[in-house]
């Protein structure tokens, strides 16, 4: 038994944990084990050469940007931020839980609107805040700052689950590319409908999930002013 | 040309190697407009970068192994030195967007779902000719283009290649990791370094007992994922180390264990402050004050999704 050539795997897991340059990380791991474990230079390149081409199909993505960008530029996130405001007169726990929805069904065709950055900053939290407004209270500094870390966990949950239902993406693509490597096939479409149910559970748990905190808090943060205003 | 004209080889990948050929255009005028512009603080290295990819993503098909992987080293040699980054970048503009809105509206959504639609269909169908998912994307992509095209007379073919170019560069030399860490796979393999570490781990599973198997590969892929901040780069390590030798050896659904194995690795990502882009740039982004406040608004769904995964690995093995 070699044990030397667990060294790849001590490199890989130390150089990401390390933030080391991640294309350095593997390429080093390779070199490493392929020395160690007596594969030539010239065996190694060709085992690289092949592997890389035999998978170039995780490129994909490249063609797929041929229309991002252009989507942008006519508009996507516009009428992305047309739909959700559709939804007048829901609760701040409402809005985060109908873009989770929305989210999810997209991922699972590969489009984005702008992550955090992009939507949720422009888009969803005035609309959170506005809720809030709406129903005549101060929004509360710290109903705001979870409010700000659910919309994010929102986008972050419903893409994670949701773009491994788009046929063709990345994540899928390694599993099929690395048990290829094993000498196993399977199909893309297989891959996806398996994660049909874990999509769905875990979109509606952090739906619920937000919908509680955010109706605890609200009852929390807002009472005084409930009964002050006489408001409902 | 004998590739094309070989009958042993299925339609669709003829289709794919078409494809391979126009993503690898589209790499080299990347590299082209990258070279050309003065902005770009590293011009030679985008273009070296950028040039090589697309030789191999257009040729690789009829270039010897060794010389694919001596290109493939070359290639990530300036994104090593840094020497890889993007130029003038040439962002639609707010009023171009809403004024593009109006004239369009909700009907962008359109080409918006073509392409997946088109993955589906295609899977399932083939669409009677024997297309794969894959071709379907890009079948998808050219539909979506000719929407657009139709929907905004602006949108021409240059339009497009100079957007893909602006993403292209903005996602950078980090978008080959899925296929480096594959590399990184077939290399492990070659070593043996599977067999190493089943006999390791070996020493503390049961060998056979797949249940055990299942839960160690799921639990491994959260943990290796936290520590990493890359579910891509631990699905790589623990397929080879445990999910091949003590799950899948044993003739349980490849499929579903080694999707789940992916998705448990997300659970990972949903809980660390390694996978930044996710978990801590948007506190910054967002002006939070907690640094961990999006984690723990993760944290319980990241748990609760783990032990179903888990769940559903062991009744569909």
């Amino acid at each position: 038994m070699n044990w030397l050539s667990l060294i790849g795997i001590v490199i890989v897991i130390l150089g990401f944990a390390l933030k080391w340059n991640s294309i350095l990380v593997i390429l080093l791991a390779a070199s490493v084990t392929g020395l160690v474990s007596g594969i030539s230079p010239v065996a190694l390149l060709e085992t690289i050469g092949t592997t890389f081409v035999a998978n170039r199909n995780m490129a994909i993505f490249i063609i797929v940007m041929l229309v991002t960008g252009t989507l942008e530029r006519n508009g996507l996130r516009e009428a992305a931020a047309g739909l959700i405001g559709k939804f007048k007169g829901a609760t701040s726990g409402v809005v985060i839980g109908i873009y989770g929805v929305m989210r999810a069904i997209f991922a699972a065709f590969n489009v984005g609107f702008g992550g955090v950055a992009g939507f949720v900053r422009p888009v969803i939290m005035p609309m959170a805040e506005g809720a809030i407004k709406a129903r005549g209270h101060e929004p509360n500094e710290d109903h705001m700052e979870e409010l700000k870390g659910m919309a994010s966990g929102m986008e972050n949950i419903t893409w994670f689950f949701g773009q491994v239902l788009f046929v063709g993406g990345s994540g899928a693509l390694l599993v099929q590319g690395t048990l290829e490597g094993l000498g196993i096939h399977v199909e893309l479409i297989d891959l996806a409908l398996v994660e049909i149910p874990v999509c769905v559970i875990a979109t509606i748990l952090a739906i619920l999930y937000y919908y509680i905190k955010d109706r605890q808090m609200l009852k929390k943060y807002y009472k005084d002013e409930l009964g002050k205003d006489g408001l409902q | 040309m004998s590739f094309f004209t070989n009958p042993e080889v299925a339609f669709s990948a003829k289709v794919m190697e078409i494809i391979y050929i126009f993503m690898g255009a589209m790499c080299i005028y990347t590299a082209f407009k990258n070279f050309k512009d003065k902005e770009n603080p590293s011009q030679i290295g985008t273009f070296i970068f950028w040039f090589l990819l697309g030789i191999i993503l257009a040729l690789g098909q009829w270039l010897p192994p060794l010389v694919s992987g001596i290109l493939v080293v070359l290639m990530c040699l300036p994104a090593i030195f840094k020497k890889v980054s993007k130029g003038q970048v040439a962002v639609p503009t707010m009023e171009e967007t809403q004024a593009n809105f109006e004239k369009i509206g909700m009907k962008i959504f359109i080409p918006t779902l073509c392409i997946g639609l088109f993955a589906i269909l295609c899977a399932i169908t083939g669409l009677g000719v024997g297309l794969s998912a894959l071709n379907g994307v890009a079948i998808g992509v050219v539909l979506a283009m000719m929407i657009l095209m139709l929907q905004n007379k602006n949108n021409t073919f240059k339009v497009f290649m100079n957007d893909s170019e602006r993403m292209l560069s903005v996602v950078g030399p980090l978008s080959m990791l899925p296929m480096l860490l594959a590399c990184l796979g077939a290399v492990f393999t070659q070593a043996g370094v599977g067999d190493v570490i089943a006999q390791v781990v070996g020493t503390i599973i049961p060998e056979g007992n797949v249940t055990i198997g299942i839960i160690v590969y799921a639990i491994g892929m959260m943990l290796f994922t936290m520590i990493m901040g890359n579910a891509f780069a631990a699905i790589t390590v623990m397929t080879v180390g445990i999910g091949y030798p003590f799950v899948l050896a044993y003739g349980a659904n490849p499929t579903v264990i080694g999707m789940l194995a992916l998705t448990c690795g997300y659970c990972g990502t949903l809980c660390t402050p390694m996978a930044a882009n996710f978990n801590t740039v948007p506190v910054a982004l967002l002006n939070m004050k907690k640094q961990f406040g999006v984690i723990k608004n993760q944290v319980l769904i990241a748990g609760i999704m783990i032990v179903v995964q888990i769940i559903m690995m062991i009744a569909m093995q």
